[in-house]
């Protein structure tokens, strides 16, 4: 059986990740390299670089830093963060991503998705979407979530789906952070119908958080997370043994 | 030396980087005589059936690849390269295969709407299409690029449409609504559907045991 993905994103700046402590046995918990290899060797199903850097130099690092992941860790890499054009497509792409997730850049240009997935297939683009409930309904925000673009999340994901994106990201702004477990109702009311894969993120607290969004949410096919798997609170590898034990499909 | 081929489909970078990580040698190429002293030729893939059925002709590797698979040289289809080595497919229209292996690629949607329509169960609206993750392998024949893999190892899937070939070729299926072909093997030439560049430890295990054939 296809079973249900556990995803840790790295935010990497200057070639250096972000958050991260309280790692047994790793000399360099900042080291994308290193965290992603134990990542790897804990049972994590994929993973996610975000590209949080600003300057030429910084994006020039991350590139170098990519091509050394990639030809050490031989999972599937999704690569975010400045994806703005074709271009910065083919960048990551020929640095070792498998897939590369698109966010502001496909709202300033929705064309964007076209493109990418005739020239490169629509199982290498990630949709990926910061929502947050305006007035009563899901708007989509732009700028790492600080930019409300007015788009209605809905419409925005069907669009990113019918210009043929191949898998959709939502990251629920209200659950961001809060730790007290995904966001169940934004999730069906935005992909609840959509027929591509959907990965889920913002909110995850726990373990339960992770089983209670599989059970409750059969069509959400994976679970994002950062800080909790970054500072330790949950691990990965009991994780997996818990989602088994629940009767979810896991990769052991 | 491993021959990977390179004619402007898909991502070389993590194959190329598996056997290096093997320690094993292998060369990205689009030269027939570097095929030639090859010992081994991966023909790897992803997109579509008739854009790389093309790309293949046009880089005149086509008849390159037929030959050398049928000297006996040990041949790695992968993912779309694999579903290339049979003989039709019906992705967006009607297209030739390379017809080292009996049989034609089909869709995964087909294949579930036909079990459902003889089970009464609903996969074909239940199920995303493509196949997207991590899926175990059931053996069904011997094959020796598994001589270090067990049976329900976990490999990475992409893909849309599956191989329909006879049950002699298949060696390993995966359960996705209905048991989808998962590798096949014909003599000297072999495929995966799945990414075993993309499967961790356990698909660098099979790359391994192909490059010792």
């Amino acid at each position: 059986m296809l079973t249900k993905r556990i995803i840790p994103c790295l935010d990497v700046r200057d070639g250096r990740v972000v958050k991260g402590k309280n790692f047994k046995g790793l000399s360099d918990v900042a080291s994308p390299v290193d965290l992603g290899s134990f990542y790897s060797e804990c049972g994590a199903d994929e993973l996610v670089f975000y590209d949080i850097t600003a300057s030429a130099e910084g994006r020039r690092l991350f590139t170098q830093i990519l091509t050394e992941v990639a030809s050490k860790i031989f999972i599937p890499l999704t690569v975010g963060g400045g994806i703005n054009t074709l271009e910065d497509f083919g960048r990551v792409l020929k640095c070792g991503a498998d897939k590369v997730s698109v966010n502001s850049g496909a709202i300033k240009d929705p064309q964007l998705i076209l493109e990418a997935a005739k020239r490169y297939g629509s199982q290498c683009v990630v949709l990926s979407a910061d929502v947050k409930r305006v007035d009563g309904s899901y708007h989509v925000f732009a700028k790492g979530g600080r930019e409300d673009t007015g788009l209605d999340a809905v419409e925005w994901i069907k669009r990113g789906e019918s210009l043929g994106a191949g898998e959709i990201v939502l990251n629920s702004i209200d659950t961001d952070g809060v730790k007290q477990g995904f966001d169940h109702q934004m999730l069906s009311d935005v992909c609840g119908s959509v027929s591509i894969p959907v990965i889920a993120s913002g909110g995850a607290g726990c373990i339960e958080d992770f089983i209670e969004l599989f059970k409750e949410l059969p069509f959400v096919d994976a679970g994002l997370a950062a800080s909790i798997f970054h500072y330790g609170e949950v691990s990965i590898a009991d994780l997996k043994k818990v989602m088994a034990a629940n009767g979810i499909p896991a990769r052991l | 030396m491993i021959a990977v081929i390179d004619y402007g489909v898909g991502n070389l970078f993590s194959l190329k980087s598996s056997f290096a990580a093997l320690g094993l040698e292998a060369v990205v190429t689009s030269d027939p005589l570097v095929l030639a002293k090859a010992d081994h030729i991966v023909l790897p893939g992803v997109g579509a059936f008739g854009d790389a059925a093309e790309k293949l002709k046009t880089s005149g590797l086509w008849d390159v690849v037929k030959s050398e698979a049928h000297c006996g040289k040990p041949l790695l289809g992968i993912c779309l390269g694999m579903q290339l080595l049979l003989e039709k497919s019906y992705e967006f229209g009607q297209f030739e295969g390379l017809g080292l292996i009996p049989g034609e690629v089909k869709p995964i949607a087909d294949k579930l709407a036909e079990k459902d329509a003889s089970e009464g169960s609903s996969f074909a609206a239940d199920l995303k299409i493509p196949q997207m993750g991590w899926n175990s392998l059931i053996m069904t024949n011997d094959s020796p690029i598994f001589k270090d893999t067990k049976n329900g190892e976990f490999m990475y899937f992409v893909h849309s449409f599956y191989c329909d070939a006879p049950a002699e070729n298949v060696t390993s299926v995966c359960e996705y609504g209905a048991k989808l072909t998962a590798s096949v093997q014909n003599g000297n030439v072999y495929g995966c559907q799945f990414h075993p560049e993309k499967s961790g430890p356990a698909g660098l295990r099979i790359l391994s045991a192909f490059a010792s054939l």
